[in-house]
């Protein structure tokens, strides 16, 4: 008896412990009891681990609303929607931030938002806005994903870099580029969709295969393929990377500006503007959320003029209200894409996994 | 036993079956035809081929590697040992994102190898391989180095003296008596690569999938539940069957050994043969362990401006990492030590409970409870993470977004170390001590005090230091449901991995080699306390 007996009370001792502790983890915890009930004063935001906003901003938003905003973050844009659609009716928020025009049609064909045209909308342009007759979802903000290159490298090579699908396929940049698995990260997605258009539905497959003999390398996300592959990132430097060209975004090379000490006075990556493929992200109100006027007003707040002036040098996107200035660091060291490559939301919505299984046929195994 | 067969039902199983049945389910009916539809697809067979002969191929290097390790430690003694052993479990403990960054910086290009031989593995099985190695190295010299140092080498002596040889004298006295110990290891190694995730992920490219990964990539990329859901249940039973012959081993290792102190087994090393073997030893462990943590240590302090605290100095401020965090990524060490606390808590509780029932009862069912208590170990992260998503989500279980469900999850992991480092020391207690206590007259609670209170007391303390150290790294589950306004160490070290930029990166290095510390630090002063019986794995 004694063993367990002396076990019991070390266990009481351990849950008297648990509960004591639970008294000081438990700041957090007060948002949580807030949310049930339609009078709360709290509205909770998910999103994917990209999302962020100024304390400003969201202080502000409290000011003249009265809501307070809770952020939960749960991984990558494509895993953060399918949490959502599986916890579909008894959401953990009231407004989902994130779905962008690749995955759209997942997000809509599950029925995961309520309709709510946002205050404002007048102010946003029209080709953003893709769900313009239900308005299940409220357009936030376009961001670019491009080629970038490694300035120093090209330079060094007295090469000049590429800028176009085309010029990838050259043998001058052999073994050069580095992208994401398109069926796993929304850039390798991006990209992939960039060649569908431009090569269209029966080119994209013979352009991929032309581009496998090109010695493209394929990882699996973003920060590896930036971090750890392309020699222009800081990380890539360091690891001494050997990939001149990657898959990112038009706002990389501001990025990688604002974070050196001391700021450069000239951007170490430039972008291949003839590879790129707009991406826009879109919020809606989700179906079942407890706090629907919150929601509501927590829209409003996303495509109104302090969010969308917030929003570049924290998510590196690009407002979609015509009146939001950008700021400085945007203006002169990120490049401005006039014609992006675009797929027509119902094509994506019909294609994409197939597209995927034959990108993944030619380029993986 | 009422208590963690509730914890496990609650937090473990009924989210599971959950998610699983979604998958298996439409609209009501099970439908089993989709496990042999799945099954039958060429790029399913390709996956659990090459689980499989991975986690043979890294199990025997590792074996190969490990086991001059395991003897070195048990046998030798040399200055810094103590320090050496902690510094060989650490990688034990590590987030998989630092670890899979740090060997792309050792084996990719322009990397260690790269300059010295022009040897470049990354994205090859190679890499996958010594990295396994890299986490599992602590495993295999813990339990069998765990044992080695306490049997006995007079009975080896003896053996001599009668005329045997020395290898005829290892062979019948010491490998016997070893065995069990080796097979345990081995299928603790096998298990924990054949379920491998982040190491595969990052270091295998697209073109490698383990389960794992592919329940992954099918839940959370595509969102094809009923293929996650079948290969949940391939890796279920492959899983199963791992156990229950590791179950059998450990019941094989229990039979009474005569085991004695380890202080007494080991000794300075003599003449030039063991010497050359401690040598060898140590230069492994300097090449596979030191160096990967190395190169981090090493980013961590390589600022822009040369050598410095530079990137140290920024994660104490929210700006810097702006609104990232939405505070300092210095306070995710806090968040992460306060949550690994309360994990350390909740597993103590579960684990020791089941410890105890174990020990008190015998029979089947008990031994299919002290498999099943493992079973979290194999079971992905995400698919528990899902998991909770679709299950606690009415009240008064409504954890979804409330902080202790990071701790709940963690504990799922912590509670098979504990139950694994308590139940030997329990079962070792000798009945027949506190009958002798009785007998002189002490009462039950002075004998129980004074007999089994010091052997227990130090089990625990290994325990809770293991399940501290396993939620400090544990980054699967909790990926899923941090909160971002309280990351813990791993998540931050991952979001700010997420971001370019020369400061983030050097700050995820800082942060890992910050972690690293902390993990080697709850790891030394658990080497200051010895257990009179060797954990098991």
């Amino acid at each position: 008896m004694s063993t367990t007996r002396k076990i019991t009370v070390t266990a009481v001792a351990a849950a008297l412990g648990v509960t004591a502790l639970a008294g000081c983890g438990s700041s957090d915890d007060k948002a949580s009891e807030g949310t049930k009930g339609s009078g709360s004063k709290t509205v909770t935001l998910v999103s994917h681990d990209s999302f962020n906003a100024s304390k400003d901003v969201l202080k502000a938003f409290t000011k003249e609303t009265g809501y307070t905003v809770k952020v939960l973050k749960s991984g990558d844009a494509g895993a953060a929607l399918n949490q959502e659609i599986l916890t579909k009716g008894s959401p953990r928020g009231d407004v989902f931030f994130g779905v962008d025009n690749t995955l759209l049609s997942r997000a809509l064909d599950n029925g995961l938002f309520t309709p709510y045209e946002a205050k404002g909308l007048g102010r946003v342009a029209d080709d953003v806005q893709l769900d313009a007759d239900e308005h299940r979802v409220t357009p936030v903000d376009t961001g670019d994903i491009c080629v970038n290159y490694d300035k120093k490298y090209f330079a060094d090579k007295k090469l000049a870099p590429p800028k176009s699908f085309d010029d990838l396929l050259k043998p001058a940049y052999k073994n050069l580029l580095v992208t994401e698995n398109a069926a796993t990260s929304s850039p390798g997605l991006g990209f992939l969709l960039g060649t569908v258009a431009a090569k269209g539905e029966d080119g994209y497959e013979d352009y991929w295969k032309k581009l496998k003999d090109n010695g493209v390398k394929v990882v699996d996300g973003w920060e590896q393929a930036y971090n750890d592959e392309f020699s222009g990132s800081a990380g890539g430097r360091k690891a001494n990377a050997d990939r001149p060209l990657v898959v990112s975004y038009a706002s990389s090379p501001p990025v990688e500006v604002l974070y050196a000490e001391p700021q450069p006075a000239e951007a170490p990556t430039g972008v291949a503007t003839g590879t790129c493929f707009r991406q826009i992200e879109f919020a809606g109100l989700l179906d079942g959320a407890k706090n629907e006027a919150g929601g509501k007003a927590l829209l409003d707040f996303l495509i109104g003029q302090k969010f969308q002036e917030d929003m570049p040098l924290n998510m590196f996107v690009n407002p979609v209200v015509s009146d939001a200035k950008l700021p400085e660091l945007f203006t002169e060291f990120g490049a401005r894409i006039d014609e992006p490559a675009t797929v027509a939301p119902e094509k994506i919505a019909e294609n994409r996994e197939q597209w995927v299984r034959s990108w993944s046929a030619i380029v993986v195994k | 036993m009422a208590v963690p067969v509730a914890f496990f039902a609650l937090f473990f199983a009924y989210p599971v079956a959950a998610i699983v049945g979604r998958g298996l389910k439409d609209a009501g009916r099970w439908q089993f035809g989709r496990i042999g539809e799945v099954l039958g697809r060429p790029e399913i067979l390709d996956v659990l081929w090459f689980t499989t002969w991975q986690a043979l191929a890294s199990t025997g290097l590792t074996l190969v590697l490990a086991l001059p390790g395991a003897y070195v430690f048990a046998r030798f003694d040399f200055p810094g040992k103590q320090l050496l052993r902690a510094v060989v479990t650490v990688p034990f403990v590590l987030p998989t994102v630092v670890v899979g960054t740090a060997f792309l910086a050792l084996l990719g290009r322009g990397g260690f190898l790269d300059e010295l031989w022009g040897v470049r593995l990354d994205t090859t099985v190679w890499a996958i391989l010594l990295a396994h190695v890299f986490f599992n190295y602590a495993v295999v010299v813990r339990t069998v180095g765990g044992l080695w140092s306490q049997l006995d080498p007079r009975q080896e002596e003896a053996a001599r003296v009668l005329g045997a040889g020395r290898f005829a004298a290892w062979r019948r006295v010491t490998l016997p008596a070893l065995a069990p110990a080796v097979a345990a290891a081995a299928l603790m190694v096998f298990l924990f690569t054949f379920t491998s995730f982040g190491v595969v992920q990052i270091l295998g490219g697209p073109a490698y999938s383990t389960l794992e990964v592919e329940i992954y990539r099918q839940t959370a990329q595509l969102l094809d539940l009923p293929t996650a859901a079948v290969l949940t249940l391939v890796q279920f039973a492959a899983v199963g069957a791992i156990l229950a012959v590791h179950a059998w081993t450990v019941r094989r290792r229990e039979t009474a050994l005569k085991l004695v102190d380890p202080e007494q087994t080991a000794r300075r090393p003599r003449g030039a043969g063991q010497w050359a073997l401690l040598g060898g030893v140590l230069l492994t462990v300097l090449l596979l362990i030191l160096l990967p943590l190395g190169v981090l240590v090493e980013r961590s302090f390589d600022g822009s401006g040369g050598y410095g605290f530079e990137f140290y100095r920024a994660l104490q401020s929210a700006d810097a990492s702006g609104s990232t965090f939405l505070v300092p990524p210095l306070e995710a060490v806090w968040n992460s030590l306060r949550y690994a606390l309360v994990a350390t808590l909740i597993a103590l509780f579960v684990g020791g409970l089941a410890a105890a029932a174990l020990t008190r009862r015998a029979g089947r069912l008990v031994r299919g409870f002290d498999a099943l208590l493992m079973l979290p170990l194999g079971v992905s992260a995400v698919t528990v993470g899902f998991g909770f998503l679709i299950t606690l989500d009415e009240p008064p279980l409504d954890l979804r977004t409330s902080w202790i469900l990071v701790p709940l999850a963690q504990a799922l992991v912590g509670v098979p170390f504990v139950v694994r480092t308590m139940l030997p020391v329990l079962r070792a207690v000798d009945g027949r001590l506190r009958e002798a206590a009785a007998a002189l007259g002490a009462s039950p609670l002075r004998a129980w005090r004074e007999v089994d209170l010091p052997l227990v007391r130090r089990a625990l303390l290994v325990a809770a230091g293991f399940a501290f150290a396993v939620s400090l790294g544990e980054f699967g589950a909790t990926v899923f449901i941090a909160r971002p306004d309280n990351p813990t160490l791993p998540v931050a070290v991952a979001r700010l991995l997420g971001r370019s930029g020369e400061l983030n990166y050097g700050q995820a290095m800082a942060l890992s080699t910050i972690l690293m510390l902390v993990c080697a630090v709850s790891l030394l002063l658990l080497e200051r306390i010895r257990t009179d019986r060797s954990g098991e794995f």
